[in-house]
């Protein structure tokens, strides 16, 4: 096999990434019991950042009262360490793959900052409706999803419609 | 006599745990990566039918740890009642869901996904985790209203083969039929929608 250097390696099929994936979530629950969080540390970093800006306003919203212990913020959580694993992970793919570069994903019919605006205003949804769902597509979707809970699949169901029927009414912003 | 999870047996320690975790999470980063799911253009095509990768790997691996998760425990070594499993609550967890499904598709990524946008140099990526901040704080201020909301349907602990009442063996083999079934339609419908 010819390897030439900066040539794109392939995307692996998606089965092997899938099982590489699932793997990885057995040796989640077989070491510390739990499985997978993509929006747990940020949350709780959140928390964190607010409590810098406004501690007494912060530490009144019970929301976050998980989050701290004598007024100040619990960091050394699992997610915070596996979120930190996850941008490393994709550092050493994206470098290891020749993916490696800055760019910004987008559809051709958007301009650079459309679609830096819609990327904020996707990931404040995102945010939003992960804590109400109590956990996003890691922690709801493949965690809850591999120990077979009645609430992660039916937000799976949730989020593959709402996908859907956003989708219809916005083409504009991918193609 | 179950020799996992291992923490919770006592056979590592709650630092080494951390640094697990942090190994973990280099795998989880890493495979995303190879899934192509640090793009957000792969990652959206899923939502206009173009490319199902988002479906297919969920699913795989949704179905890979379940069998594996019922084989630990079958056997013995990992009870699945020493796991942590998500609580259900209907409706929190499909309005937030549907609410979610809106938000991948204007943002482009998923929570997950987004480090691995930002690990491949993605400029929006950074934007995404702005915004998903902004999020959980909105949240936060206003989680006095929805609290009520997202306490109402609370099953506990409820999972498929108990709530059916059939062997975790026969869900896990429906999830392969179904993991079997929607691929086979995927690439149907790939063909319909990248014409």
């Amino acid at each position: 096999m010819k390897r030439v250097n900066n040539k794109k390696q392939d995307y692996w099929p998606n089965i092997l990434a899938g099982i590489g994936l699932g793997l990885i979530l057995i040796l989640a629950y077989y070491v510390a019991g739990r499985g997978l969080g993509g929006s747990g540390a940020v949350t709780r970093i959140t928390a964190g950042a607010m409590n810098l800006v406004a501690p007494e306003h912060t530490q009144n919203l019970s929301y976050f009262d998980r989050y701290f212990s004598d007024g100040s913020l619990i960091i050394n959580d699992w997610l915070v360490f596996q979120i930190i694993g996850v941008f490393l992970g994709g550092v050493f793919g994206a470098l290891t793959a020749g993916r490696f570069g800055k760019s910004v994903d987008k559809g051709k019919r958007l301009s650079d900052s459309q679609r830096f605006m819609f990327a904020l205003l996707g990931g404040a949804i995102m945010g939003w409706g992960a804590r109400l769902a109590r956990g996003c597509t890691s922690g709801q979707a493949l965690s809850g999803g591999a120990t077979l809970a009645l609430g992660s699949w039916a937000f799976i169901v949730a989020l593959f419609i709402g996908g859907f029927i956003t989708a219809l009414f916005a083409k504009k912003l991918w193609y | 006599m179950n020799t996992a999870p291992l923490v919770k047996v006592g056979l590592i320690s709650g630092e080494i745990n951390l640094v697990i975790a942090g190994l973990i999470g280099f795998g989880f980063g890493f495979m995303l990566e190879r899934a192509g799911f640090g793009s957000a253009k792969i990652l959206a095509a899923q939502w206009y039918g173009k490319n199902w990768s988002v479906f297919r790997v969920m699913f795989t691996a949704v179905f890979t740890a379940a069998l594996g998760i019922i084989i630990l425990d079958s056997a013995g070594v990992m009870p699945l009642d020493s796991l942590y499993i998500n609580k259900t609550y209907l409706p929190a967890q499909i309005s937030g869901g549907l609410i979610m499904g809106a938000g991948f598709v204007i943002g482009g990524y998923c929570p997950g996904t987004s480090f691995v946008g930002l690990a491949s140099g993605k400029l929006d990526a950074i934007y995404y985790i702005l915004g998903m901040i902004i999020g959980f704080a909105l949240f936060a201020e206003t989680y006095p209203l929805v609290e009520t909301f997202m306490h109402i349907g609370a099953m506990g602990k409820a999972t498929f083969p108990e709530v059916l009442g059939l062997s975790p063996w026969i869900v896990v083999t429906l999830v392969l039929l179904m993991l079997i079934g929607g691929s086979i339609a995927a690439s149907y419908f790939e063909k319909v929608f990248n014409r």
